[in-house]
């Protein structure tokens, strides 16, 4: 009947039930849920799924919550045709998967905290936190004041404004810590344990983790039920990228669809690209790097999840790319004149990716390739000091509006 | 050298539930030894069958991760605290 059979250690397989646990006990490897796919299988179909509530429960069946009371409103954001784009970059079939306008706090964050929450009320907690790079502390703040759960979050110090703010406004406990999110986390890491608090990246972590699979349920419905040939993702931990990869492959394993061929490509920001890096030299192992990137949301220098983000890439056949500070904040500016989407320095860094992939042929023209929009430039405007036109400053007098304005058209 | 190393949730059965243990060492590999020794278990917890620190155990001396340092051959003098941190996933 149950449709999770519990967690299972991705390094040695031992099982553990369900519980708020992430680490395997004998090698630290990290655990994952382990469906009933058989089970679920039975249940899913493409019907139930297209009338079910037009938000990211819409796939309850494949989540690891038995009964979603949290972020009711997360996900099933647009998937849009990139033409202008798409004619830059010599792609006819380019799409964008939009979490920028991701309900509540406008990031793919919204995701999988609203799993994380519903599981975390499930278990019973009254208190949540998280180590954040800022998009994560914002929609845990919002969703436990939905909740009405006690919140802490913990970010480095020198987030954007706008972010810190972004999170301080539902008013949880904002942490911000000295030092980079490495640091962050390695403190959280070290005081989650005796808190009895959801640290939703945490102890909550293997459910948590799952909501991003939704980012290719969503595409693949979107699509017509059927996989891209080519998919463009962002990564820091590796998760969202390794977790894309797993829910297409569920998706056929349930029946939903046939085949997967698709390619997954990653992005980094060349200023904190450790997975790139060791893709790029050949290694099946990380080295941490010291972070220095306006990427802030991206700039984790010790991936947890980027051996199996190496992995999804040698199974799927795809490659890795990274790019510059500079190229990343004119790729923000390409996205935004060609398909009207202000995303934020990860959506850059995708865009950057994605350009410098099909410049190099790594697309066929007519694939379908999706690039994963994954948080709101409205967020980081401070980042775009200096690189935009500025407002053309005028009286209120015709004779202004001639001179300054028309006569310059 | 008399060091501190914390002890994360999932290995503290070995300790009777410390969270703070101390052993005497010169370097990262021979703390690792004398836990062993003192607390048995945490070895194979730690090493992996070449002896290599396993992928997804993060060693800290004093809040640096020892891969900046010398890895396991990083020194160790009076008073270091070394924290044994398992890897967590975020960002973005």
């Amino acid at each position: 009947m149950a449709k999770v059979k519990g967690l299972k250690c991705r390094e040695c397989g031992r099982e553990y039930p369900v519980e708020p646990i992430h680490v395997c006990e004998f090698c630290f490897g990290p655990l994952e849920v382990v469906y009933d796919y058989e089970e679920i299988r039975r249940n899913i179909s493409r019907d139930k799924i297209e009338n079910g509530p037009k938000s990211l429960w819409r796939y309850v069946d494949l989540l690891p919550v038995e009964n979603p009371t949290v972020g009711l409103t997360a996900g099933f954001t647009p998937l849009k045709k990139a033409k202008k784009l798409g004619e830059a970059l010599g792609l006819r079939n380019l799409y964008i998967k939009d979490d920028s306008v991701n309900h509540p706090t406008l990031s793919f964050k919204d995701r999988v905290v609203s799993v994380a929450i519903s599981k975390a009320k499930e278990f019973g907690f009254d208190t949540a936190a998280c180590a954040s790079t800022g998009n994560l502390a914002n929609s845990v703040a919002a969703h436990c004041a939905q909740a009405g759960l006690n919140c802490f979050v913990f970010i480095p110090a020198n987030l954007e404004t706008q972010k810190i703010y972004g999170s301080l406004v539902f008013n949880p406990t904002v942490v911000a810590v000295e030092g980079t999110y490495d640091d962050v986390n390695r403190l959280c890491s070290e005081i989650a344990n005796d808190l009895g608090w959801a640290f939703v990246n945490i102890n909550i972590r293997p459910y948590y983790a799952e909501g991003s699979k939704t980012l290719a349920f969503e595409v693949v419905e979107q699509l017509g039920w059927k996989a891209p040939d080519a998919v463009v993702a962002p990564a820091a931990s590796g998760s969202l990228y390794t977790k894309i990869w797993k829910g297409l492959k569920e998706m056929k394993e349930v029946g939903l669809i046939d085949e997967v061929n698709t390619r997954m490509f990653g992005a980094q920001a060349e200023g904190c690209s450790p997975i790139a890096q060791a893709w790029k030299e050949g290694r099946d192992f990380i080295k941490p790097v010291k972070p220095n990137t306006i990427a802030k949301s991206i700039a984790i220098g010790n991936p947890a999840d980027g051996i199996y983000a190496l992995q999804t890439t040698r199974e799927s056949g795809g490659d890795w790319e990274t790019a510059t500070d500079e190229e990343i904040i004119e790729a923000m500016k390409l996205l935004a004149e060609t398909e009207g989407i202000f995303t934020e320095t990860a959506g850059g860094t995708t865009i950057a990716v994605l350009k410098k992939l099909a410049q190099k042929g790594a697309f066929d023209p007519d694939e379908v390739v999706v690039a994963y929009i994954t948080g709101n430039g409205y967020k980081t405007l401070e980042v775009l000091d200096g690189h935009l036109s500025q407002p053309v400053r005028i009286e209120a007098t015709l004779k202004d509006f001639k001179e300054k304005v028309l006569a310059k058209v | 050298m008399a060091i501190t190393v914390r002890v994360p949730t999932p290995l503290r059965r070995l300790t009777n539930g410390q969270g703070e243990v101390e052993v005497e060492a010169k370097t990262v590999r021979e703390a690792i030894e004398k836990l062993e020794e003192q607390y048995p278990g945490f070895k194979e917890r730690l090493l992996d069958e070449k002896g290599e620190l396993r992928r997804f155990v993060n060693l800290y001396l004093n809040d640096e991760d020892i891969r900046f340092l010398k890895g396991a051959d990083t020194e160790l003098k009076d008073g270091d605290v070394l924290s044994i941190v398992p890897a967590i996933a975020g960002g973005v």
